[in-house]
């Protein structure tokens, strides 16, 4: 039998209503917010699509498509990446999660040379969550995208049993251009080299760590979380021979200098008075027995490049606002060959391991 | 940072560093001072001050660790309790690595056990309060620097009334194990550099045994790079003079009787043990804290049934030896091949205070030339 449209104007007004766009009205995240459903459904158009808003998530395919030819104007090469996010707490001084997970995918991105363009992202979510705090979630990450000139395209959401996950994880992946003639890779690292980086180490770590509330410590150390690509677009600028560059994220200053010497199998050497450190991190870490060099960033930029350029990187990253304390730390050396060795104020040398498991503080 | 930078001073340093090479000049021997106080290993390797002193100055890294002297069977109590379903145990950080029989506390934790990491011991406190159906168990550990903290929270659980919460306690006392080391003759030292923490709370009266009986200068001392450098100037300065004696450089935090108010509440909580078990120095007389019969409602051990285990060291660690300043780390046949700080075999490895995590982690380079030319072994060995 044929079903015949109904042109019965209740009925018209009923499949209006059915249609129209979906509110989210639960205060909190439920189990049906993950069904596959209409609530799900309505939480998607509610709070993701209306955020995020652009014609390639409207479409709401399982997939985002682009048109290479688009796409080839930015470059030859694609850069491609992801990771997931699960700082607690969600909110702390100087960012949030949001914030967090799209400046880290721009970084993550930036970093290769690329130029970023779209990203997805993924939700996990706790039953119980209050859906304000999703909406001040994405909505951040909202601003976080448009302010870096990315679009957010595709995604996904699930809702977990309440205790399988801590609030909400967020994973974003993301896709950018390289421009022809550019190869930004620590095998590509020289003794004589430069090292280089954008500002103050240690903040991120430092905000998370008093945030969390645990110790009865009060500073106004905020995150560094930032996107780092119009600062690497600069630099490329005026040094497409760039030799190395990562941002320094989890594992700090210290993990990404010893990838470093592992990959070139050279040795690094850094000078503590150069490292710039605020004085409160250095404090912290006082009080706490923890080393600032291990402290996660979320906005360092750390760079290696040929030393006749160094002038030119340095001055050009000072006159940009993520790069305005940048300072030269030290030098690419043949030996020890894998090994990152730190000159002390005093002159004495030692060196800069891979850390062990996580920083523990000490009892005294 | 105020109160900090004042004593990282690099001119300053340079300038004692100066003094002491001229001091050391009138010495015609080989000088070994040893620094009790892990925390001043871990600066001295921080700072790099050990490459900075002349030629015929040797440190010694004594016991002064008190991660690195806790016994296997005493790790192995401490997981027993945790995998008691009812109990949540809270630790410092530092403790989580240490290696067991089998198992740390921080693989019991992935295993399933409630174990929390705490910053002071009140925070264990909170906890009970929060949790009034479990028992909390406060993991109590460290010289007499960490005894006064866990005594006031024991205080504190009496003075509020709480019946869930109970201490596990290694506390233990530098005073004895400085004494079972210098009656060591396998030990020749000219001198100490003693803890600032510890001195903080018992002063600097108990140390004068050292120079009385023993005839070895003492220099209580701080932990910034300028305090060190001076420490070991001052105790030069006695060598050369022919002095014994013990002095205070830590003045500005140590006082010659210690702390009234931290002592009363280590007395009023604590008795001293018969003999405790020290890893890689065996037992020593009057060298543990125990919590007195008054607060045995808070005594872990009293309180529920702990297997007290007595587990051999691992036949190739020689963290004693290392502990007693007899052996360099780099002396140690398993140093940096099968004992790492990802596979410790000694507790010395796994604390940042131990000889053998500090040397591994700032100083295998330089000593790695050491090691080779005193011809022992670098293959690898297997454990």
């Amino acid at each position: 039998m044929t079903i015949i449209p109904n042109q019965n104007p209740l009925f018209q007004k009923i499949e209006q209503v059915r249609r129209r766009q979906g509110k989210v009205r639960d205060t909190h995240i439920n189990l049906a917010h993950g069904s596959g459903g209409k609530a799900m459904r309505d939480l998607i158009d509610d709070v993701f699509v209306k955020t995020f808003d652009n014609p390639i998530l409207s479409q709401l395919e399982d997939q985002a498509t682009f048109d290479l030819a688009n796409l080839s104007q930015y470059g030859n090469r694609l850069a491609f990446t992801t990771d997931s996010y699960v700082v607690d707490p969600l909110f702390f001084p100087g960012s949030d999660i949001g914030e967090l997970a799209i400046n880290g995918t721009i970084n993550d991105l930036a970093v290769s040379g690329a130029k970023p363009l779209y990203l997805t992202c993924s939700m996990i979510l706790e039953e119980g969550l209050p859906v304000e705090t999703l909406r001040r979630v994405v909505s951040s990450m909202q601003k976080a995208a448009q302010k870096a000139g990315v679009q957010i395209v595709t995604g996904d959401t699930k809702v977990v049993n309440r205790g399988c996950a801590d609030k909400l994880f967020i994973n974003t992946a993301g896709i950018g251009m390289i421009a022809p003639g550019i190869d930004i890779s620590p095998r590509n690292i020289q003794p004589g080299d430069v090292v280089i980086i954008n500002g103050e180490i240690g903040n991120h770590g430092t905000a998370i760590l008093i945030a969390r509330g645990e110790l009865a410590l009060e500073t106004d150390i905020e995150s560094d979380c930032q996107p780092l690509h119009e600062l690497v677009a600069e630099i490329i600028k005026v040094c497409p021979e760039i030799h190395a560059m990562r941002d320094a994220t989890r594992g700090g200053l210290a993990t990404v200098l010893n990838e470093f010497a592992l990959t070139a199998n050279v040795g690094i050497r850094i000078n503590e008075n150069a490292i710039p450190i605020r004085e409160e991190v250095n404090g912290v870490c006082e009080i706490l027995g923890l080393e600032p060099l291990y402290l996660a960033n979320e906005g360092k930029l750390v760079i290696v490049a040929p030393p006749e350029k160094a002038d030119l990187i340095l001055s050009t990253m000072q006159s940009h606002p993520t790069g305005k304390q940048a300072s030269i730390i030290g030098e690419i050396i043949p030996t020890p060959p894998g090994i990152v060795l730190l000159k002390t104020a005093f002159g004495a040398e030692r060196i800069i391991d891979m850390l062990v498991g996580d920083q523990l503080p000490r009892i005294c | 940072m105020k109160y900090v930078d004042e004593f990282r001073n690099p001119e300053k340093a340079q300038a004692l560093q100066k003094e002491i090479q001229k001091l050391s000049q009138q010495i015609d021997k080989h000088i070994k001072i040893m620094e009790v106080c892990g925390g001043h290993t871990h600066a001295i390797f921080k700072y790099g001050i050990e490459e900075l002193l002349p030629d015929n100055i040797e440190l010694i890294h004594g016991p002064g660790c008190p991660v690195c002297v806790m016994p296997k069977g005493r790790i192995d109590d401490a997981i027993a309790l945790c995998q008691n379903p009812n109990i949540i145990f809270t630790t410092f950080g530092d403790a989580m690595r240490v290696p067991g029989a089998k198992t740390s506390l921080l693989q019991a934790k992935a295993q399933g056990a409630d174990i929390r990491m705490v910053y002071s011991p009140l925070d264990s406190l909170k906890i009970a309060k929060e949790n009034p159906n479990k028992e909390i168990v406060f993991f109590g550990l460290g010289f007499e620097t960490t005894a006064p903290s866990t005594a006031f929270t024991i205080l504190q659980a009496a003075a509020e009334n709480i019946t869930n919460f109970s201490m596990f306690s290694n506390h233990v006392l530098v005073i004895p194990a400085l004494q079972a080391l210098l009656e060591n003759p396998d030990l020749q030292l000219d001198g100490f550099v003693g803890p600032g923490h510890v001195s903080m709370v018992i002063g600097t009266e108990p140390y004068e045994f050292i120079s009385q009986e023993y005839h070895k200068p003492i220099v209580i001392s701080g932990f910034e790079p300028l305090d060190i450098f001076q420490s070991i100037w001052m105790l030069l300065k006695q060598i050369v003079e022919n002095r014994c004696q013990v002095e205070n450089q830590y003045n500005r935090l140590v006082e010659p009787a210690g702390n009234k108010n931290a002592l009363t509440a280590i007395n009023q909580v604590f008795t001293v043990r018969e003999k405790f078990a020290w890893r890689g120095l065996g037992e020593i007389p009057n060298s543990g804290f125990k919590i007195r019969e008054e607060y045995a409602q808070f005594d872990a051990e009293v309180k529920f049934t702990i297997p007290n285990l007595q587990v051999a060291d691992h036949k190739a660690c020689q963290c004693g030896e290392i502990l007693k300043g007899v052996l360099k780390p780099w002396q140690c046949k398993v140093f940096g091949t099968a004992c790492t700080p990802e596979t410790p075999i000694g507790t010395c490895m796994v604390s940042s205070e131990g000889a053998c995590a500090a040397y591994y982690k700032y100083g295998r380079l330089s000593t790695m030339a050491k090691r080779d030319k005193s011809g022992v072994s670098t293959a690898p060995l297997s454990v």
